[in-house]
């Protein structure tokens, strides 16, 4: 109590001035925050569907005031938000996939520690305080699963660890695999009935966009800017016209090409699936963005190096593979992921590609008469959750480059 | 040699595919759409009552309804679709590479876009309009009522530009109160600083359920724009024109005939030519169309005739088709209205 009171009057009532100033400060701050509160917390809606918002709204006007937000607009569409237009029936290969992901993670915590373990805390944090709010009790089981999924295998690892050989080469491979695994699962073919790529939507579409993008992007990326660098002519000119005239042509107009024009160039009957055309855009897209990032840090590393590496016999691949390569990524880990996060928030773009991903989705919701209205909740939401991943990106990325010490040689 | 032999080889591999596959393709769009299983409609997924998603991931909404309409005049069968919602910007495009069959996406016909695009227009399923909404309470009845009075309207639109040549025409003064967003524009009527609101109809309506009292306002009938809405088909196809146009004429003729989906069934044993025809009981019209027979009688039971359809979607927005005696230009002929179809025989 007193090192409170002690901090207070140091830091904010310390001079007449400074308490004249915090008294204004806490003032504006009332009379900027207050309305917000009022219509986000005290008079806001959470639960019982369109008809209590709808009361509540009649309650207010009755008397005279304003109405608060109807929060029950997430909850009731939260289908929709998740997965779109994918069918109800079907649900369950999302969660698989999702579990998939989870009990790798938590496998891959119990042998690499460090960093990976941190993400699984913290993704097991996440969804223990989703299993607060108000969702449905299946829903709450659903989420349940995911805590399980990440801490099981986890713990499975202490209890036998290292006893299985190899047990790295077998995650890493099957970390490979993942991506293949998760777009079989959602889009079925096989036993499973298949889902068109039309019908995928909302956050999941959002993430499975960004992370294809994100994991194709970055090898090409890679070899782009090797492929730059190169003392080969038709290597270099190709790697040097492809980053250019990609680079000059906006996000939009590649996906616009890539959904709408794309069937004037190919025969009437060949059509290739909406979603991979959207990955595919999105892909050799950031690949030109990435490749000029890490020829920034590939001309980064001395000339020293090189010819130190050289005298000690390296072959060129060898020097470029274990020199400069790992040098250079590290040095450009903040621009890769500023670069990921904004393919992240660009995957909105794919509306253009007649999907229908989280902000999209959104304005759909909007449509319908039931949830008229309800635009700042909806949309308020959407920016949340965008926030949360990028975040996490963010996040993530900060730990990286302490852990690999960038800045620091 | 080895390299002349793989290059010859590599084009050969990619042409291959192309030319085989070629082959033995339909050319007409009926043709395509039937090999392929299921029919493409571009659709809008966020017009209040015309298109949106239902909770449950469903497209709902008129439109929507005219998609699932075609599809059972083709498959019999309503979910036979794959919506592909398109933007203004990219609906066009989207229609003329045949990414789409159909484009059922609130589209206003025009003299610009019939004879400047390589389109043609299906019969109108929804006569829009700029039109103008007060509070029941304030003695506006008619568009000359308006003069001196404060209307919120949209900035940069074409509807500010009807609002004025409005006023030029009928010799009236207005204060237009400019706005450049949709929920400002909503929020400041609600509020009473606008004595009027103007958009297009079906925009007022979904406008007035978001306001704090949505009974106590009214939507004058009469229009000062037209913004007839229907579907588009791309040139060179006629067959497939004729089935979306005459797909549209089966459920209005359906209602005329006061056929619905919940009669369809006994009407079947009706004795009246005009219905016998309509249900593909009497006459070829179907397979003239490429159809079976009974497309017309599939389209009223599986998705309703064309009352049926705006009942269902429209009327919710609080778009009477006849309100206090006066029909709506989306009446039926007879009852005053535009929704006219031709003989089926």
């Amino acid at each position: 109590m007193r090192l409170i009171f002690r901090w207070l009057r140091e830091n904010l009532f310390s001079t007449w001035y400074n308490t004249l100033l915090t008294v204004l400060v806490i003032w504006f701050l009332w009379v900027a925050f207050s309305g917000l509160f009022q219509w986000a917390v005290r008079d806001a809606v959470w639960s019982g569907g369109a008809a209590a918002c709808q009361q509540a709204r009649q309650l207010a006007q009755a008397e005279g005031r304003s109405w608060g937000a109807c929060w029950t607009v997430i909850p009731e569409n939260l289908k929709l938000f998740l997965a779109g237009t994918y069918p109800a029936g079907e649900l369950w290969r999302i969660w698989v996939c999702v579990y998939i992901s989870a009990a790798m993670l938590g496998l891959s915590a119990g042998v690499w520690r460090g960093l990976v373990r941190d993400v699984v805390v913290a993704l097991g944090a996440a969804a223990l305080v989703l299993l607060v709010l108000p969702f449905s009790w299946t829903e709450r089981l659903w989420m349940f699963g995911i805590v399980l999924a990440l801490v099981v295998p986890l713990g499975l690892r202490w209890v036998a660890r290292s006893r299985i050989p190899r047990v790295r080469w077998i995650l890493g491979g099957g970390w490979l695999a993942l991506p293949i695994l998760v777009v079989w699962l959602i889009g079925g073919g096989g036993p499973l009935p298949k889902v068109e790529s039309t019908q995928w939507g909302g956050l999941m579409l959002t993430v499975l966009l960004a992370v294809i993008g994100i994991v194709a992007s970055f090898p090409l990326g890679v070899l782009l800017a090797l492929g730059r660098q190169s003392t080969l002519p038709i290597v270099r000119w190709f790697s040097i016209l492809y980053i250019e005239i990609v680079r000059g042509v906006p996000l939009i107009t590649v996906i616009f090409m890539a959904s709408l024009m794309l069937p004037l160039f190919l025969p009437g009957h060949l059509r290739i699936d909406q979603a991979l055309r959207a990955m595919i855009a999105f892909t050799l897209f950031t690949a030109a963005y990435i490749a000029e990032n890490v020829r920034g840090g590939l001309q980064s590393i001395s000339r020293g190096q090189i010819e130190a590496a050289q005298a000690l016999g390296l072959s060129h691949w060898l020097t470029t593979l274990f020199i400069v390569l790992p040098q250079a990524l590290r040095a450009v880990i903040p621009a890769n992921v500023g670069q990921f996060i904004s393919l992240f928030k660009d995957t909105s773009l794919v509306f253009v590609a007649a999907l229908l991903d989280l902000f999209n989705i959104g304005r759909s919701i909007l449509a319908n008469p039931q949830w008229l209205g309800t635009d700042r909740e909806v949309l308020l939401f959407v920016a949340f959750v965008y926030w949360v991943f990028t975040y996490a990106m963010a996040h993530l990325s900060r730990r990286l480059e302490t852990i690999l010490g960038v800045g620091e040689r | 040699m080895r390299k002349k032999i793989l290059a010859v080889s590599l084009v050969i591999l990619l042409v291959l595919p192309l030319l085989s596959s070629s082959q033995g393709q339909p050319a007409t769009t009926l043709g395509k759409v039937q090999a392929r299983g299921k029919l493409i409609c571009g659709v809008n997924n966020a017009v209040p009552g015309f298109g949106f998603v239902d909770p449950q991931g469903n497209y709902s909404g008129f439109d929507i309804d005219y998609c699932k309409a075609l599809a059972t005049a083709i498959f019999n069968d309503p979910n036979k679709v794959e919506y592909r919602p398109v933007t203004a910007a990219s609906r066009f495009p989207a229609l003329q590479s045949g990414e789409i069959d159909v484009l059922i996406r609130n589209t206003t016909w025009t003299i610009d876009r019939d004879v400047g695009l390589p389109f043609n227009f299906a019969p109108t399923t929804f006569y829009d309009g700029q039109g103008f909404m007060v509070r029941k309470t304030s003695r506006i009845n008619t568009l000359k009522d308006l003069n001196g009075a404060t209307i919120c309207v949209l900035q940069g639109t074409t509807t500010e530009q009807n609002l004025a040549d409005m006023a030029r025409r009928l010799g009236i003064t207005i204060k237009p109160l400019v706005f450049s967003d949709v929920n400002a524009r909503d929020k400041a009527y609600d509020e009473g600083r606008c004595d009027a609101m103007t958009a297009d109809a079906s925009g007022l309506a979904a406008a007035r359920i978001k306001l704090s009292k949505p009974d106590d306002h009214k939507i004058l009938p009469e229009l000062i724009s037209k913004e007839p809405l229907g579907p588009v088909v791309r040139h060179g196809d006629d067959q497939w024109f004729d089935i979306v146009k005459w797909t549209v004429f089966c459920t209005m003729e359906a209602e005329e005939l006061e056929v619905s989906s919940k009669n369809v069934a006994q009407l079947k044993t009706s004795q009246d030519p005009r219905i016998r025809r309509l249900l593909g009981l009497e006459g070829d019209f179907g397979k003239k169309l490429g159809l079976d027979n009974a497309w017309c009688a599939n389209v009223i039971e599986k998705v309703g005739n064309y009352g049926e359809i705006y009942d269902r979607n429209v009327k919710p927005l609080g778009l009477e088709r006849i309100a206090d005696g006066k029909p709506s230009p989306n009446a039926l002929w007879n009852d005053g209205g535009l929704i006219y179809a031709p003989p089926f025989r």
